[in-house]
């Protein structure tokens, strides 16, 4: 008990667990729209481009001589995740190049980036490995109020606008067919997943980001019937694994980020694995009880073939 | 917002729509490509208030293109779309019209429920969150479509006519005084099938005014009152329901839809549509979630 009571009043531990905490709530909520849109990808693609700006940060930084030089790594993270996620929309929306194409392209070149431009930085692929990996326990105040605001911003547009979101990411025709702005809702949700990112990378790091989007989400799926509560389900999920895997790594030296994922698929793993039994013990209802039968079948076995054999004329 | 009393199939009459000498719908000379083929080729089509105008034609005809162009989803090649007077964009009274689009079988990533799907429909133009009392707007659409009790249904759960009435009260909800429909009884089953001529001949006794495709005119017939029919992307006809071709309006005649049951486009000779148990071709099979 006191070795949970002496983590907690760790300084260093507190702004880590805030982070967690933060992140935790707020990727499940634009996970769980990019999986409604089919794009569970889209936050490796915007990862791995915010890998170049974490290295163009850094060039610039250290071009201008700062101290550290890494202060622009997030700055730069976050304007690279934010073009890199317009852009991807972009290509989306003018249809010339599927998707996945585009997402590929993008993974391929942020990291090449990434690591090209570290080098020339004077800084070499090892540096970068905090930002792929995360870094959650050289957490700084400051960090803490960047992904308060960035959280809250993410939190107040995913929820607010949910019905609108979810209007857009559910059937586009439809949203189009109704006159919504259907472009500037499809930005705001790569724009909100972009912000995810780059907060995100502090905890679980670029290369695992999009876990934290998705798995939360896919656990959702299995137990709810709405979007609302797949939504619900994902924030606790996530905030659960976070706030646990981080506390782990009080005791035990494993990479927190790495913990976190492995934690999540585990719950994952877990209940996939109880959903056929649990669905098993709701009674076994007839799905559609008001539709009439459609063919007289005979009783058990013998009348297998039989409709077949009547449908032909 | 001129609303329509859709909610009381009793009243009287329904309040006269303020502009009602401007049509509903009005398209004129509209080119539409979709990648390098022209799929429609100049097509005029107006749509006067409380009309019920069927759009028929075979497969491949721009049936589908046409309702999606002029709901704005598709743009314009050429030509100009006029709803409600105001031409397609910003200006037009969207909480005016409902669309219905073809059901999309593949269900969506995230589940959602009935009532969810439903209150999509409350949003258009710039509201963008759901207004007070929507609970209550979203039962009373269910209702209309005699689905109320499955409102807290995931829509995978449903069946396939069933899901179509949900698109059916997603475009209600918001009561629009033009419902534009896209085959909405292709590939249905029976009680859904009544269900929606029942909520039909109610909506236009409530001067609800309607563009629906179809296949053949079914229990909609005593509805419509003109019929357009396209053709490789024109209009060739314009008026009273047209003579089908021979063997393709009768009730025996297969339609084969892009998103029929596979059993029919694979063979369509197993399935004979005459009277008795075999009279639709049934999806109800494929539906059921597992």
């Amino acid at each position: 008990m006191s070795g949970l009571w002496e983590m907690i009043t760790d300084p260093f531990m507190q702004r880590a667990l805030v982070a967690a905490l933060l992140v935790g709530v707020s990727a499940p909520v634009v996970g769980t729209y990019l999986v409604q849109k089919r794009l569970a990808l889209l936050g490796d693609g915007i990862g791995h481009v915010a890998l170049t700006g974490v290295a163009l940060g850094w060039l610039v930084g250290a071009a201008m001589g700062l101290v550290p030089d890494d202060v622009l790594a997030v700055p730069g993270a976050v304007v690279a995740a934010v073009a890199g996620s317009v852009l991807i929309e972009v290509v989306r929306r003018r249809g010339r190049t599927s998707g996945d194409l585009a997402l590929a392209i993008l993974f391929y070149g942020g990291i090449a980036g990434g690591v090209l431009l570290i080098g020339l930085a004077g800084g070499s692929s090892g540096s970068l490995m905090a930002y792929l990996f995360g870094s959650i326990s050289s957490v700084t105040l400051s960090d803490v109020w960047v992904t308060v605001a960035l959280c809250g911003l993410i939190l107040l547009i995913g929820l607010g606008l949910r019905a609108a979101l979810f209007s857009v990411s559910h059937d586009e025709e439809f949203a189009q067919s109704s006159g919504l702005p259907v472009w500037a809702l499809n930005m705001a949700v790569a724009v909100l997943a972009a912000l995810t990112v780059t907060v995100a990378m502090r905890v679980v790091g670029l290369l695992l980001v999009s876990a934290l989007m998705i798995v939360p989400v896919a656990i959702g799926q299995l137990v709810t019937r709405s979007f609302r509560r797949t939504m619900l389900v994902a924030s606790v999920v996530g905030v659960a694994v976070c706030v646990t895997g981080l506390s782990i790594t009080y005791w035990h030296n494993v990479s927190p980020g790495a913990l976190i994922v492995v934690l999540a698929i585990g719950v994952y793993a877990v209940v996939a694995a109880l959903h056929p039994v649990l669905a098993r013990r709701q009674a076994p209802v007839d799905p559609h009880p008001d539709i009439p039968d459609d063919v007289a079948v005979s009783p058990a076995g013998a009348g297998r073939a039989a409709p077949q054999e009547e449908c032909t004329p | 917002m001129t609303t329509l009393a859709t909610d009381s199939p009793g009243a009287a009459t329904p309040p006269p729509p303020r502009d009602a000498a401007v049509p509903a719908i009005e398209a004129r000379d509209v080119h539409v490509r979709l990648g390098a083929s022209p799929v429609l080729r100049g097509v005029d089509l107006t749509v006067r208030r409380g009309e019920v105008v069927a759009l028929l034609g075979a497969n491949g005809s721009g049936k589908s293109t046409l309702v999606r162009t002029l709901v704005g989803v598709l743009p314009t090649t050429a030509g100009s779309v006029h709803l409600f007077g105001h031409a397609l964009g910003d200006d037009v009274p969207w909480s005016r019209v409902g669309y219905v689009p073809q059901r999309v079988s593949a269900a969506a990533g995230v589940p959602s429920t009935a009532a969810e799907v439903v209150a999509s429909g409350l949003l258009h133009g710039r509201r963008l969150r759901l207004p007070r009392g929507w609970r209550a707007q979203v039962h009373e659409a269910l209702e209309l479509v005699g689905l109320a009790d499955r409102a807290r249904y995931a829509t995978h759960q449903l069946s396939g006519g069933q899901q179509q009435r949900v698109l059916i009260a997603r475009a209600l909800v918001r009561k629009p005084e033009l419902l534009v429909l896209d085959e909405p009884v292709a590939g249905v089953d029976r009680p859904s099938q009544e269900a929606f001529a029942a909520t039909m001949t109610r909506l236009v006794a409530d001067g609800m005014t309607v563009l629906v495709v179809l296949h053949e005119l079914g229990e909609l017939a005593p509805l419509v009152q003109r019929c357009v029919v396209l053709r490789h992307g024109r209009v060739v006809h314009d008026g009273a329901p047209p003579t089908p071709q021979p063997g393709h309006g009768g009730e025996a005649h297969d339609h084969v839809h892009p998103h029929a049951h596979p059993r029919t486009v694979q063979h369509p000779e197993n399935v004979r549509l005459a009277e008795g148990p075999f009279d639709r071709p049934d999806d109800t099979e494929d539906e059921v979630a597992p």
